[in-house]
């Protein structure tokens, strides 16, 4: 049986009926990604040691017959920008090269007591801001569907671990696109849950009004299985909210299902061969039945300049906190440092630690939010986000859910759009507004360019991340990724 | 289009340092993403309200009590000095401010 191809689900069974052991499975794990991630560069931290005693523990607990949680002894990866405790977390900055968690994140705690098997720590944009992974400041990730291509951006390496079979599933982040992008163009699930359904306690802070952190997985049935697993209210995070309801959604028959297309997402300048994939994908769910409608969404072009006003703002103030005297990079230790007084440490420390495009955030950030620019920029941001808010709302009470392409663009070229920020940050145009209204998203593998994977986007109500996941299951069962593989 | 001397003032607000040969590229950067952002002024925001979070927030209160023991808060405060590049007597060292 070869081992690194499972599903959750699929381990949980064999474990039980102790085809193999935990500890195989790791070492599988550990093999293939010392032998594969040469190439990939999914991971920034493998700790061998850590996941082989965690896969032991599971070992002894099924030799005494006892049950075992769905996901324990699932080897999973985590972004680097959420705090394991006692491992290296570096939010792929080098102002963070040496820094050592001292405590669990929220969903590290959870998972920790499902028994999970954290194999390693991934890739990322440094402070998860970029669309491709090549901002981090340890080198660029690649696609493990063609190693010219990037990932996506910013959870990469998360995604390319997870297509690549280096893991079961991983963790991400999402504070514009940065779980639905690269699932997009690793060709695997990955979903942006409701802001406040999962603690973003231990995540390293970017935008905070924005952040959340999701699962990649393989298939949807896995989503469900992970997602459930760290939602939930926490009293370390006061944005955080119990789910309304875990009941599975009552609309499972796919003709009661209502679809808005909204036409603002068809573009010029769009890849076509995109727009193609996504228009059968939407025919396919029409074909079983489910009633297509299209739908206004007006103030999406207004979505991408607004989250540029907004996330770096709130980047700015969070990444305050690195100064060189708490923790991190700190000039203070470089011996040829001529530094004199306080203010020098500040400086210097941020010139050094921080990459180009962290800084040119921050500066677009403190520029908005700076005396006589605060009204003009930041204010009007946040009115037009109460706009872009508004325009969902009125959609979904006409429809379940809404169908959009993921991204533009299937994977690109690494190099091709590093050069230009506002070129990459058109890649985001589709997902940000969802981080805006705060709304749930799936990116569902749903066809192919070549051999490039293309994602369709299923937005779906606050806390209805059940549904939407219940209407990517009904495509991923009816058309499997081996239908459309060439 | 910004000017140069707006990039250094912005740098210093937000305590970077910014060497000489990078003050011509953030401007023409900045320059090309704050025109793009210009986009918003076409928008009718009259009336509107803002929106700060996009769901309901309330303020939470919890009780101003001790939690963990001090042992363990002893060994926190400790775990957290040790990532601190410099200290002395169990406080964070900084340099003179002039």
């Amino acid at each position: 049986m070869e081992l690194t191809n499972l599903t959750i689900t699929q381990i949980y069974q064999a474990l039980i009926k102790k085809e193999f052991s935990a500890l195989e499975l790791c070492q599988a794990y550990l093999d293939r990604i010392k032998k594969e991630d040469k190439k990939v560069s999914a991971f920034l931290t493998v700790n061998e040691d850590f996941a082989l005693s965690q896969a032991k523990k599971i070992d002894d607990i099924i030799s005494t017959s006892r049950g075992i949680p769905l996901l324990a002894g699932i080897p999973c990866a985590i972004k680097d920008n959420i705090l394991v405790e006692g491992i290296r977390c570096t939010a792929a900055s080098k102002i963070l090269e040496n820094y050592i968690a001292p405590y669990d994140a929220t969903v590290i705690k959870k998972l920790k007591r499902e028994g999970c098997v954290i194999l390693g720590k991934t890739n990322l944009d440094e402070f998860a801001m970029g669309s491709s992974t090549e901002n981090s400041a340890f080198g660029p990730t690649r696609n493990p569907y063609d190693l010219t291509r990037v990932p996506g951006g910013s959870s990469g390496g998360s995604a390319a671990a997870v297509a690549g079979n280096l893991c079961v599933y991983a963790l991400g982040s999402d504070t514009g696109g940065s779980i639905r992008q690269p699932a997009s163009f690793c060709g695997v699930v990955g979903l942006k849950p409701t802001y406040g359904a999962v603690s973003r306690y231990g995540l390293i802070a970017f935008a905070s009004s924005l952040d959340q952190i999701g699962p990649i997985t393989k298939t949807v049935e896995d989503c469900q299985i992970v997602f459930e697993a760290i939602s939930g209210k926490d009293e370390l995070d006061s944005t955080s909210v119990e789910l309304k309801s875990k009941v599975k959604s009552q609309k499972s028959k796919v003709s009661e299902i209502r679809i808005g297309v909204p036409k603002e997402y068809f573009i010029k300048g769009m890849d076509p061969e995109v727009e193609k994939v996504i228009k059968e994908a939407i025919k396919k769910y029409e074909e079983m039945g489910a009633k297509i409608e299209e739908i206004k969404l007006p103030h999406t072009e207004y979505a991408l300049p607004c989250y540029y006003i907004i996330a770096p703002s709130e980047a700015g103030a969070n990444l305050a906190r690195y100064d060189g005297i708490k923790y991190g990079y700190s000039e203070i230790q470089n011996p040829k440092s001529k530094i004199q007084n306080l203010l020098d440490v500040y400086l210097k420390s941020r010139e050094e630690g921080f990459g180009t495009e962290v800084r040119r955030r921050i500066m677009l950030g403190t520029y908005a939010l700076s005396a006589g620019y605060y009204e003009a920029y930041y204010l009007r941001a946040l009115k037009v986000r109460t706009l872009i808010k508004e325009d969902f709302d009125q959609a979904f009470k006409k429809v379940d859910v809404i169908f959009t392409p993921v991204s533009p663009t299937p994977g690109f070229k690494l190099g091709e759009k590093i050069t230009d920020p506002l070129t990459m940050y058109l890649s985001d145009i589709f997902t940000v507004s969802v981080n805006l209204a705060g709304l749930p998203a799936l990116s569902l593998p749903c066809g192919k360019i070549g051999k490039l994977p293309v994602g369709l986007q299923i937005i779906g109500q606050s806390f209805e991340e059940n549904k939407i996941l219940k209407i990517g299951e009904i495509f991923e069962k009816t058309w499997p990724p081996s239908s459309y593989q060439k | 289009m910004i000017t140069k001397k707006e990039v250094k003032h912005i740098a210093k607000l937000a305590r970077l340092g910014l060497p000489e040969k990078e003050i011509g590229k953030f401007q023409g950067e900045l320059s090309k993403i704050l025109d793009y952002i210009e986009k918003l002024k076409e928008v009718d925001i009259k009336k509107i309200t803002p929106t700060s979070y996009s769901i309901e927030m309330e303020n939470v209160m919890r009780g101003d009590e001790e939690k963990e023991k001090l042992k363990t808060k002893k060994d926190a405060t400790l775990k957290l000095l040790e990532l601190a590049p410099e200290t002395k007597n169990g406080y964070l060292k900084v340099k003179s401010i002039f």
